[in-house]
C-alpha cells in the first residue's frame, strides 16, 4: 500500500537528516534506522524505514542471479 | 537469466489456470503502470487483494474524521489518499469545500510541529495505514510526548496485514500464491509469512515495486506451483521466498517493531468486505488513551446497493468487470463500493486500464 | 505600501495606479486612446480565446502569474495556427496586495507581452477584500491565415506526436514552493512562438497542436483520440522527463504524464515530415528536448508501451494528483 522511494542522506542532526532524491531535498526522521551519511534510505511517509544495500543496478543483478538459483 | 527470459516464458505459460493475489495497493498500481498483465499468459490471473487501507475503512471512520474537521477549533491532517472517500455524509473534499478545516500532511510528525506552534487548535491526525506506516504515527506519538503537545490527536484505522492474509488463506481456497507486500515487509520481516505458508502450503513471495521485481516474484510463485515438465510427483512444500533482499530483512526492522508495539497494541477492527477481523487493527496503548480521538468501534459502513460485489471483488473471488455494477452504475466519477472510490482499488484500476 | 479599497473606487487613487503601473508597463497607440473599448482593424478568420489565473504563489523560480498570463494565452491561440496579437488584461487585486509586487508582476506581462509580439489593448481593474491575492484574467485574438485548418479533429492513422520537452516541471515547480521542498526545478513557463513558428513556416503538415497545461500529457492526447475518432499510442522510454522532477514525482507519488506545464506542447504531424519536424523543434530555444513519442493508430483511446514491453491504457486524469501515500 505503500509509495517508498530510495533517496541519498546527506547530513544527519539525529533523529531528523537531510535525504536528497535527484536533487529535491526534504528532512526525514531517522529514527528508525542506523544511517551513515552517503546512505541510500527508503522512505515513507517522511520516515526513513530501511537503510538499502545495493544501488538499483547491483540490485536488479542480484534479483536475477538469486532467481536463477531459486529455480534451478 | 534476465528479464526478457522471465517474459517469455511466462508469455508462453500453458498450464492449468493460476491465480495469484497481490496484497497491496501499490502493487496493483505498479502492476497496472507496468502493463504487467499484458506481459504474462492469459492463465495467470492477477488479483489484487485487500492491500488498500483506504479501501477498506468502514465510512464510519470518514463520518468521524468529517465531525473533527468542522469542529471548532479542530484541524484534521490527512494524506491525500483518504480525500475522495465517501462517508454518510459526503468525502472530505467535499467537507473542506464547505470550511471544513482539513489539511493535507505529507509526514505524521508535521502535526507535532504545527500543534507547538498552534497551542489554540486540536490538531486530529487521521492514522491510516498498515504496517508501513505505523511506526511513522509512532515516531509522531513520541514526539508528541517528548515534546509535551498536549493539543494533538490520533483517529486511528491502523491495520495489520497478516489477520487479513490468514482470513484469505481461510475463506477463499482459489488463490494459488501471494505477491507480499514489499514495503509491509521491511517492517515485518519476510520471516513473518513462514507460518502461513506452512498452515496452507501456498507460496509468499515478497517483492519490490520495479516491473522486473513483479515479473520475478510472479516467475518464482509460477515455478514453486509448477516446478517442471519433468513431472516429478510429489510437489515441493512451498516456500516464502524474500526477492527484496535490498530492503526487507527475513527479521524485518526490529526498531520500527519495537517502537509500533511501544503505542499501539492489536485489536478487532472492521474490514470492508472481510468484516470483523479480531487482532488485525493498532490502537493506542491504554496509557496514551489521551491521545486517542475515539478510534475504536468505528465499524459502521454505508449501505451498498444488494448488487454490489465489493466484498468478493476485495477478497479475489471475482475480477472487478464480473460485478454487475461495474462501469455501469458504478464507475469513477461516480463510485458506490470502496474498490472504485479510492483510485488504487481495483475496480478504479481496473476501470482506467481496460476501458475502451 | 499596499492596495486598498480606493484604488478600486474609480478616484483618484484608481487613476494614479492606472497611469503609474498599467499605463506605463502596457503603453501603445490603442491602449493610449483610453476609450471604453479597443477598436481594431481584423480582417479574415481569427483565433480568440480567454484564460484565467490564480496560481499561488504570484512568484516562484521561472515565472510569475503575470508572465504565465500572457503564456497561457499566447499559447492557447498559438494551437489553433493563429499569429496572436492583441490581448486583454482583467485584474482582481485583493486588498493588502503589495503594489511594489503588482508592478513587478504587470512589468513582467509587459516584457512577456513584447518578446510574444502581442499587444495590451484593453484591461480592467476591480479591488476585493482578502489578504493581498491577485487574480487575471487575459483574452486574445489572433489572425489565422486563410487556408489554414489546424484541430484536433484533423489526425489519422500514421500522423506521428511531437513533444517539445521536459514534461512536469510547472506544476512541480508550484507544487516544491507550496510544501516548501528545497530543490532546483523551475517552471517552464514560455511563450510557444518560435516553436510554432519553426513548424509552420516550413512547410510541415501539421494536423493539431496542443499546449501540455492542466490534466497534463495523458489528458491532452485522449482528447485529440476523441477529436479524431482514432486510437493513440505512445512510448513509455520516450517521454522527457528531468530526473529532478521524476524524483520530486516520486516522493509525493504523482505521475509526469499527468502534471501540468506552461511551456510544452504536442505537434501531430504528417508521417513524412516528422523527422524534419523534430529537427526543426530542436533548434528553437524552447524545444532543445524536443522528442517523437508515439504515433496516431486505429482503433481508440490511448494506450502506452511500457519500458518492459507491456502495454497500458492512458486513461485522462481523474481527481487533483494530491500527493498521496498509498
Amino acid at each position: 500500500m505503500c509509495i517508498a522511494i530510495p533517496g541519498k542522506i546527506i547530513s544527519i542532526d539525529a533523529p531528523r537528516a537531510k535525504v536528497d532524491f535527484n536533487g529535491n531535498i526534504v528532512d526525514v526522521n531517522v529514527g528508525l534506522v542506523d544511517p551513515a551519511i552517503g546512505d541510500y534510505v527508503l522512505v515513507h511517509a517522511g520516515c526513513a524505514i530501511e537503510v538499502l544495500q545495493k544501488d538499483r543496478a547491483l540490485e536488479m543483478i542480484e534479483l536475477f542471479r538469486e532467481l536463477e538459483e531459486l529455480t534451478k | 537469466m534476465n528479464v526478457e527470459q522471465i517474459i517469455r516464458e511466462l508469455k508462453e505459460y500453458d498450464g492449468p489456470a493460476v491465480k495469484i493475489m497481490e496484497v497491496c495497493g501499490t502493487h496493483t498500481a505498479s502492476i497496472f503502470k507496468g502493463g504487467i498483465r499484458s506481459l504474462i499468459s492469459p492463465k495467470i490471473k492477477l488479483i489484487s487483494g485487500p492491500g488498500c487501507p483506504v479501501c477498506v475503512t468502514p465510512a464510519a471512520y470518514i463520518d468521524r474524521c468529517i465531525e473533527y474537521a468542522k469542529r471548532e477549533n479542530h484541524v484534521l491532517l490527512t494524506f491525500g489518499d483518504m480525500m475522495k472517500v465517501p462517508g454518510r455524509n459526503g468525502s472530505l473534499s467535499q467537507a473542506k469545500g464547505e470550511g471544513a478545516r482539513v489539511e493535507l500532511m505529507y509526514s505524521p510528525i508535521e502535526a507535532v510541529e504545527k500543534a507547538k506552534k498552534n497551542p489554540d487548535l486540536t490538531y486530529v491526525v487521521a492514522g491510516v495505514g498498515f504496517e508501513t506506516t505505523a511506526p511513522a504515527y509512532a515516531l509522531a506519538m513520541e514526539e508528541a510526548v517528548s515534546r509535551g503537545a498536549e493539543n494533538i490527536r490520533l483517529l486511528t484505522a491502523l491495520k495489520t496485514v497478516l489477520p487479513a492474509l490468514q482470513w484469505i488463506c481461510e475463506n477463499d481456497d482459489g488463490i494459488d500464491g501471494f505477491l507480499c507486500p514489499g514495503h509491509v515487509s521491511v517492517i515485518i520481516g519476510s520471516d513473518a509469512y513462514t507460518r502461513l505458508a506452512g498452515q496452507f502450503n501456498r507460496p509468499f513471495v515478497v517483492a519490490g515495486f520495479e516491473p522486473e521485481h513483479i515479473l520475478a516474484g510472479i516467475y518464482e510463485i509460477m515455478k514453486q506451483l509448477n516446478p517442471g515438465a519433468a513431472g516429478s510427483g510429489a510437489k515441493p512444500a512451498a516456500a516464502v521466498r524474500n526477492l527484496y533482499k535490498n530492503a526487507v530483512k527475513a527479521e524485518g526492522n526490529k526498531k520500527a517493531q519495537e517502537i509500533i508495539s511501544r503505542y499501539f497494541e492489536p485489536g478487532a477492527a472492521m474490514w470492508r468486505g472481510l468484516g470483523m477481523i479480531p487482532d488485525s487493527g493498532l490502537y493506542l496503548r491504554p496509557e496514551y488513551e489521551a491521545f486517542d480521538a475515539g478510534s475504536k468501534g468505528l465499524d459502521e459502513d454505508i449501505k451498498l446497493p444488494a448488487s454490489c460485489r465489493c466484498g468478493d471483488v476485495i477478497i479475489g473471488r471475482i475480477n472487478p468487470d464480473e460485478c454487475p455494477m461495474f462501469g455501469k452504475a458504478c464507475n469513477p466519477s461516480d463510485p458506490y463500493g470502496p474498490c472504485m472510490v479510492s483510485s488504487e482499488g481495483a475496480c478504479g484500476i481496473w476501470h482506467r486500464n481496460i476501458r475502451q | 505600501m499596499k492596495i486598498n479599497m480606493s484604488h478600486g473606487s474609480g478616484g483618484k487613487a484608481s487613476a494614479d495606479l492606472m497611469r503609474d503601473i498599467f499605463g506605463k508597463y502596457f503603453s501603445n497607440s490603442v491602449l493610449d486612446k483610453m476609450e471604453d473599448a479597443a477598436v481594431l482593424e481584423i480582417r479574415g478568420k481569427i483565433a480568440f480565446s480567454t484564460d484565467s489565473f490564480v496560481v499561488t504563489p504570484l512568484v516562484f523560480p521561472g515565472g510569475d502569474i503575470g508572465k504565465l498570463s500572457v503564456c497561457g494565452t499566447v499559447n492557447d491561440l498559438l494551437m489553433m495556427g493563429a499569429e496572436p496579437k492583441y490581448i486583454t488584461a482583467g485584474f482582481i487585486l485583493e486588498e493588502g496586495l503589495e503594489i511594489d509586487l503588482l508592478e513587478r508582476i504587470v512589468a513582467s506581462m509587459a516584457e512577456t507581452a513584447a518578446k510574444a509580439g502581442v499587444q495590451v489593448v484593453a484591461g480592467d481593474t476591480k479591488v476585493v477584500e482578502g489578504k493581498g491575492g491577485l487574480y487575471i484574467n487575459t483574452s486574445g485574438i489572433g489572425f489565422i491565415p486563410a487556408g489554414r485548418g489546424i484541430s484536433a479533429g484533423n489526425c489519422g492513422a500514421g500522423d506521428v506526436i511531437l513533444l517539445s520537452g521536459n514534461l512536469g516541471d510547472h506544476h512541480a515547480c508550484i507544487l516544491s514552493a507550496r510544501m516548501e521542498i528545497e530543490n532546483k526545478i523551475k517552471s517552464d513557463c514560455a511563450c510557444l512562438n518560435s516553436l510554432v513558428d519553426g513548424l509552420l513556416k516550413n512547410n510541415v503538415r501539421v494536423k493539431a497542436m496542443r499546449d501540455v497545461t492542466r490534466g497534463g500529457l495523458g489528458t491532452v492526447l485522449n482528447e485529440i483520440a476523441e477529436a479524431s475518432g482514432c486510437g493513440i499510442e505512445i512510448r513509455e522510454d520516450s517521454l522527457p522527463v528531468n530526473p529532478e522532477v521524476r524524483g520530486f514525482c516520486d516522493i509525493l507519488g504523482l505521475d509526469p504524464l499527468y502534471m501540468g506545464n506552461e511551456g510544452k506542447m504536442i505537434a501531430v504531424v504528417a508521417e513524412e515530415d516528422a523527422e524534419k519536424a523534430l529537427a526543426l523543434m530542436q533548434q528553437t530555444e524552447y524545444g532543445v528536448n524536443a522528442a517523437m513519442i508515439g504515433r496516431v493508430t486505429e482503433g481508440k483511446g490511448v494506450v502506452m508501451k511500457t519500458r518492459l514491453g507491456g502495454s497500458r491504457v492512458v486513461d485522462v486524469l481523474y481527481g487533483e494528483g494530491l500527493p498521496r501515500i498509498c
